[in-house]
């Protein structure tokens, strides 16, 4: 009768607070530069040291430079906040992957391509992207500050346990159409708040069929319709995808772990507080037109009218649509773009690139886009370099960056001047997102490929 | 702010009629760059509370003298977006105690709990009537009480209910912290420790 995360909720459960919430054990901490500090200062203020060191795990990305790394980060406060961080990984004896060493990247994507992030834990950081780890079968959800510094203190977390949500894709996939594509059509249908409260595990067809890197882009963007976390029950594919990764069971402890792992799953007379049910065969390439994530369409398609929004929202709407600088009703085909960004936790893994590669070889990129092309990791870079589709972008007049955060939130310096318009591969088009006054078009790799080519918003259907 | 016992509050509001409103808006990325938590409150709204050359923008309410209070009135799923407890921070380093809206985002949510700001929310017509007494009035009055978990919008005399989880409410009529209680179990977590080896 459980779902899954139900399963590994109750096994996580250290004790529960009279008319209150869960003490819930945490298998894995991962730390970044800007959330951080004040956990550590407060750790440090109460006279206390992370009870679990060996579970925690540290790494700068929002800061970090795409360039010149080997240098001393020009921005005073992004060093500050970078030194922070190894410091007191140094001081309380955790794992630190810096900048430049070979495993540092955006921690959702060095997680699980090192085999930290495994099936069956729980896992937190204070970023609301950690739902990407529930891709492998993990709960995986975001945390504040004050939360971190919880975990460190106590490796527990106090939480009340969310609702359960389903949503089932089946049908299959168009070509041309990817895991970003369903996730922004699930947003758009759900959205921005319609799963506020729950905990969503992903199935059917398209999910069972989709890569790794396909399903933790659709967890990571989980988020964006307010779930807590967003998770998929491991099978062949997650088990594929681990084996011989750094850390993850090797030898018979490999088979004690898949013993286990395979007992994850919902049962099939689960009951979940809500079922939902899209049809992958209606989803066609998506881009956002609006602030929020959940202000999607499908690339064909038109912005919705004035009158097809409640009144309630209408002020909001028209506030947006200005920001972006588009009219309700007319198409976003053909209009001119400035910026494309590959890369994030969202769109910063290999298959990413391989897509984005895919549209983009044997052509040129359009002389008037500014392109920036981030891999998620130091490993994804070399993984660029091993299948040689770093040559397949410098040829078409693409530069790759080092790997960080980069334009997703511009921490750093790759920041989308105001009134520019960006297609980013990323999760997020808040006004402001990638820069003051930047605007913001969130799409897959092969619309952020299609454009780059073209300076325009396009459908990639057209260009394969 | 922080370990402030709180118990009932009444104060005029700050009205801010947006929905939507999410972290990026409450403080933007680039202020996220402290190592500490002081300060933030300076930047709350800050693209829109001041231009680029950093001069206020009159027409955004906080920088409206006819409104000020203790309690932020917002729009709709106010504070969605990133985990950021920055933005807790921010609202509770300006001097709110209290936001209240019709719906909040589940991380913002917490992050104010944990920083002794209480989110309350109330019904659509609550909020609705709520703005509309404020904008006519901008003396309007709301009394908060946590103990007996009610809102009560004074220029109408009409209260509501509002939920908040009992834990919470603890800690917050005495002023008390999470990491105490966590750490006051560490026998039950080793106990789970030795049980649940795996990883
Ligand atoms: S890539 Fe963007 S969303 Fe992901 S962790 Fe970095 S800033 Fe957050």
């Amino acid at each position: 009768m459980n779902t899954l995360f139900d399963k590994i909720w109750d096994a996580h459960l250290v004790t529960k607070v009279e008319n209150g919430p869960t003490q819930l054990y945490i298998d894995r901490l991962y730390c970044h530069e800007v959330t951080s500090p004040q956990a550590f200062s407060g750790l440090k203020a109460r006279g206390l040291k992370p009870l679990r060191p060996e579970k925690i795990f540290c790494m700068p990305d929002h800061n970090t430079p795409t360039h010149d790394q080997d240098k001393e980060i020009e921005d005073e406060i992004s060093r500050t906040q970078v030194n922070t961080l190894a410091q007191n990984a140094k001081e309380f004896g955790l794992t630190h992957f810096g900048m430049l060493h070979p495993k540092n990247g955006i921690i959702h994507v060095v997680g699980p391509e090192n085999g930290l992030t495994l099936p069956g834990m729980t896992i937190v950081c204070g970023d609301s992207h950690t739902s990407t780890h529930g891709a492998l079968g993990s709960v995986a959800f975001g945390i504040g500050t004050s939360e971190v510094e919880m975990v460190l203190a106590s490796q527990c977390i106090l939480q009340s346990k969310p609702k359960t949500m389903r949503i089932t894709v089946n049908g299959r996939l168009d070509k041309g159409v990817t895991a970003k594509d369903v996730a922004l059509y699930i947003i758009a249908k759900m959205t921005t708040g319609g799963a506020t409260g729950y905990f969503v595990e992903y199935a059917g067809d398209v999910i069972r069929s989709m890569s790794m890197e396909g399903r933790l882009t659709l967890c990571n963007l989980s988020i964006e319709m307010g779930a807590r976390g967003g998770m998929i029950a491991p099978d062949e594919i997650t088990f594929d995808y681990l084996k011989g990764r750094e850390f993850a069971p090797k030898e018979s402890e490999w088979d004690t772990a898949m013993a286990f792992w395979k007992t994850l799953k919902s049962d099939d007379d689960a009951l979940f507080d809500k079922e939902i049910l899209f049809n992958g065969n209606d989803i066609q390439p998506m881009i956002t037109y609006g602030t929020n994530p959940g202000m999607g369409m499908g690339i064909t398609e038109k912005i919705p009218t004035l009158e097809s929004i409640p009144e309630v929202g209408r002020i909001s709407y028209s506030k947006s649509l200005e920001y972006m600088g588009y009219q309700p009703g007319e198409l976003l085909i053909g209009k001119k773009i400035d910026y494309v960004f590959l890369g994030s936790c969202t769109n910063g893994r290999i298959e990413d690139f391989r897509a984005f590669a895919s549209l983009v070889k044997g052509k040129k990129k359009d002389p008037s886009v500014i392109a920036w092309i981030v891999p998620g990791s130091w490993h994804v870079n070399n993984q660029l370099k091993e299948e040689g589709i770093d040559k397949i972008l410098i040829e078409a007049g693409f530069a790759i960056r080092q790997p960080g955060c980069s334009a997703c939130l511009a921490m750093n310096d790759d920041k989308v001047p105001a009134g520019k318009y960006a297609v980013s591969t990323s999760n997020r088009n808040f006004e402001g997102r990638q820069g003051p006054g930047a605007r913001t078009l969130l799409a897959s790799p092969l619309v952020a490929a299609a454009a780059a080519l073209t300076g325009k918003i396009t459908d990639p259907r057209t260009c394969m | 702010m922080k370990n402030e016992k709180f118990t009932i509050l009444t104060s005029t509001c700050v009205p801010l009629p947006l929905e939507n409103v999410d972290t990026d808006q409450i403080i933007p990325a680039r202020f996220l760059k402290a190592t500490t938590k002081d300060g933030f409150g300076d930047n709350l709204f800050r693209d829109w509370r001041y231009d680029k050359q950093g001069n206020q923008i009159g027409s955004f309410v906080l920088n409206d003298p006819t409104y000020s209070g203790q309690i932020l009135v917002a729009g709709k799923n106010f504070g969605s977006g990133s985990s950021r407890e920055h933005a807790a921070w921010a609202i509770a380093g300006y001097g709110f105690r209290v936001v209240i809206s019709s719906f909040f985002a589940d991380i913002f949510k917490n992050n104010a709990l944990n920083n002794f700001v209480l989110p309350i929310v109330v019904s659509e017509p609550f909020l609705a009537s709520l703005f509309n007494c404020i904008s006519k009035n901008p003396e309007t009055k709301v009394e908060v009480n946590l103990a007996d978990q009610t809102v009560i919008n004074t220029a109408l005399g009409v209260s509501e209910h509002f939920e908040i989880n009992p834990y919470k409410k603890h800690c917050l009529m005495n002023g008390l912290d999470d990491i105490d209680f966590l750490l006051s179990n560490k026998d039950k977590i080793e106990a789970w420790e030795t049980e649940n080896q795996q990883f």
